[in-house]
């Protein structure tokens, strides 16, 4: 069990590695630097660009920038040390002058709290989203399942569809369209993000495709273990029916259910980015499109390698939550 | 010696006998068709089909030709919110530049169609033939592919996608097919794995059966037995991945030219490419009260293919292995 949960602790580092490294190459072989992205625009003039390139260490040889950016390297300028990834430290920003990437990311405003930086307003949300998906999702499926082929299973079974294969994105082009642009209910664009009304729709539009999932997950879930012997056993013994579907039904068919939380989780963390665009939330994910759009190089990199992060502990907790709770599972060595 | 009369029953069983024989293919496809769902599907999936290849006959303009003092026009059954007159003649209003939307929408089709099916095709070929030599030759070969398929399914996709196109878009390759070539490329760095892990696992339980020791027997090649005996009776789960997977590819394309990252802008109609349904929903984001057309014509196309893939995909599961029927 021990040396199960070190293995897979360990394996992170190789993922991490990997996803670094193609991020460092595939980032690093865009034509031209980041000061000359667009030719049309050019910034900066020669000398001021060859001073740039040496301050933050971009005249150096590849191996010795991917070195720099992950273990650390001295400024050749300011003679300083400056510790690189395994410190947190993801560089500085080549756009926002003057401030690092997990400044931008992690560093709420000046006399606010945690909640209130980038990286706590996307927690919080796909937190929520989550939260809705389990307390939506599970009740709908376990009520389509002892509702099999009827109406309701049916309705059930159709929105479930639809929300799993229709993406987020054009959810809210339909729910703007409707609840911002015609009916008013909602400004489109929100400037004041800590009244809660203006958090309904992200977290719904967000939420919808892992609630439709949990929803169908935890129905075929049901339907499994409603036709095992004992529930069979429950039922002959004279339990309430309520008893047989919580205590018997419910505690083993939530197993595969929990399966996908890790990548339901995952899937929020990484669909955010374009929903948090859509309702200019002031997130993370927002952060990572404008940086994108920027043409930011160590901006994408760094948010690349938190979502890589984030996506990679998700995984990994619930495979480690899923041996807790199921005890037929073995593992191997 | 009376010669007995077979009785009705017994020649109705004769006549079953000599009735020809329907292959698994037939028995799949008369499943498929029974199920409405799926029908749907495929007429679905055959409209946008029908309209990519046939855009330039069934548009009703050019799509990139701009009408001046024609911008923003809303649509004549919705008037919306402007005060902009709607013209009859464009269905859909126009776009800033005072473009046709309708005919976008239909242009928009092609690269969906074709960023769908074309690198499924090529992840197929490539995932099955390498699932194909990591599960039959096995040992450190297998070892090695399957580490790689480990590093490759930790990296969240639609990142690599970003960065890939990011980077590489003004780029040499970036400018093929208005960056579509590029695309195609990344999408199939990512996806080959499912596949090869799928098909992986399939000769792992295939080669141990008995058909295989037969063919082996027989002095069959190694080639032989793997695309001949091995690769057909693996290819259900493949085409039902397929049904699964175009409609993710789809997706990508849009969110990826809502991002600003798609397909390069055409400016000459011979081109083939003209616009895609998420660079239209880029276009139209910022019009959303004006021009709202321009953001949902697109998103109702998604959702539509998207849909339809599902069901397709749902009904060929159940169509190509009955006994999966309804445990998902």
């Amino acid at each position: 069990m021990v040396t199960y949960l070190i293995r897979r602790l360990f394996w992170l580092i190789p993922v991490l590695i990997t996803v670094s490294a193609v991020t460092f190459i595939v980032m690093r072989s865009a034509p031209g630097g980041p000061w000359d992205t667009d030719p049309e625009r050019r910034q900066v003039d020669a000398a001021t660009e060859k001073s740039l390139s040496a301050y933050y260490g971009l005249d150096k040889p590849m191996w010795r920038q991917f070195y720099a950016y992950i273990i650390g390297d001295t400024n050749s300028q300011t003679k300083e040390y400056v510790c690189g990834l395994i410190c947190g430290n993801l560089g500085p920003s080549y756009r926002q002058r003057g401030r690092t990437v997990q400044d931008i990311l992690f560093s709420p405003p000046e006399d606010k709290t945690f909640w209130q930086s980038r990286f706590g307003y996307s927690l919080r949300l796909g937190g929520m989203a989550l939260l809705m998906a389990i307390m939506v999702g599970i009740p709908i499926g376990i009520i389509a399942a002892l509702k099999q082929n009827t109406i309701v299973d049916y309705v059930a079974l159709f929105f479930a569809t639809s929300g799993i294969s229709v993406p987020s994105f054009v959810l809210a082009i339909f729910l703007i369209f409707i609840f911002a642009s015609r009916l008013h209910l909602v400004d489109i664009v929100v400037d004041d993000w800590t009244q809660i009304k203006y958090w309904f729709m992200p977290m719904a539009v967000l939420g919808f495709g892992t609630l439709a999932y949990t929803a169908r997950l935890t129905r075929s879930a049901m339907l499994e273990v409603m036709r095992q012997d004992y529930v069979r056993t429950a039922r002959a013994k004279g339990l309430a029916e309520r008893a047989v579907v919580f205590i018997h039904m419910l505690k083993n068919a939530l197993i595969p259910v929990i399966t996908i939380l890790g990548p339901a989780l995952a899937g929020l963390v990484t669909g955010s980015f374009i929903i948090e665009t859509m309702f200019s939330f002031p997130g993370m994910g927002r952060a990572y499109v404008q940086s994108i759009f920027q043409r930011d190089y160590s901006m994408i990199m760094g948010t690349t390698l938190i979502y890589a992060l984030l996506v990679a502990v998700a995984n990994l907790s619930v495979d480690i939550i899923y041996v807790f709770l199921d005890p037929r599972i073995r593992l191997e060595d | 010696m009376s010669v007995q009369t077979a009785s009705p029953n017994k020649i109705a069983v004769i006549n079953d006998v000599f009735k020809p024989s329907r292959s698994l293919g037939q028995e799949a496809w008369s499943r498929l068709i029974r199920n409405k769902a799926s029908v749907a599907g495929m007429f679905i999936v055959g409209f946008f089909i029908f309209l990519a290849i046939f855009a330039p006959v069934i548009a009703p303009m050019d799509p990139l030709k701009l009408h001046s003092g024609k911008r923003f026009l809303p649509p004549p059954f919705d008037q919306g919110a402007t005060n902009i007159k709607a013209e009859p003649e464009f269905l859909l209003g126009t776009d800033s530049l005072g473009r046709d939307v309708l005919s976008r929408v239909i242009y928009g089709a092609r690269v969906s169609m074709v960023v769908g099916f074309l690198p499924t095709t090529i992840i197929l070929l490539m995932g099955s033939t390498i699932g194909m030599i990591s599960g039959y030759i096995g040992g450190k070969l297998d070892n090695l592919l399957m580490r790689l398929t480990d590093v490759i399914y930790a990296f969240p996709d639609l990142l690599f996608f970003i960065i890939v196109m990011v980077a590489l878009r003004d780029s040499f390759i970036g400018q093929f097919m208005n960056g579509l070539v590029l695309l195609f490329a990344a999408l199939a760095i990512v996806n080959w794995v499912g596949v090869a892990r799928l098909i992986r696992g399939q000769v792992l339980s295939l080669k141990q059966k008995e058909f295989v020791e037969a063919a082996r027997c027989i002095g069959a090649k190694d080639t032989r037995i793997m695309f001949r005996h091995i690769l057909p009776n693996s290819l259900s789960p493949l085409i039902v991945w397929a049904a699964f997977t175009i409609p993710g590819l789809i997706i990508t394309e849009a969110v990826l030219g809502y991002l600003g990252l798609g397909l390069r802008p055409a400016t000459d109609s011979g081109q083939f490419f003209v616009t895609s349904w998420g660079v239209l929903m880029l276009d139209g984001q910022t019009a959303i009260n004006s021009q709202p057309y321009l953001l949902l014509a697109p998103a109702i196309c998604v959702a539509l293919v998207v849909l339809a893939f599902t069901f397709l995909g749902d009904g060929l599961r159940d169509a190509l292995d009955p006994r999966m029927r309804g445990t998902q």
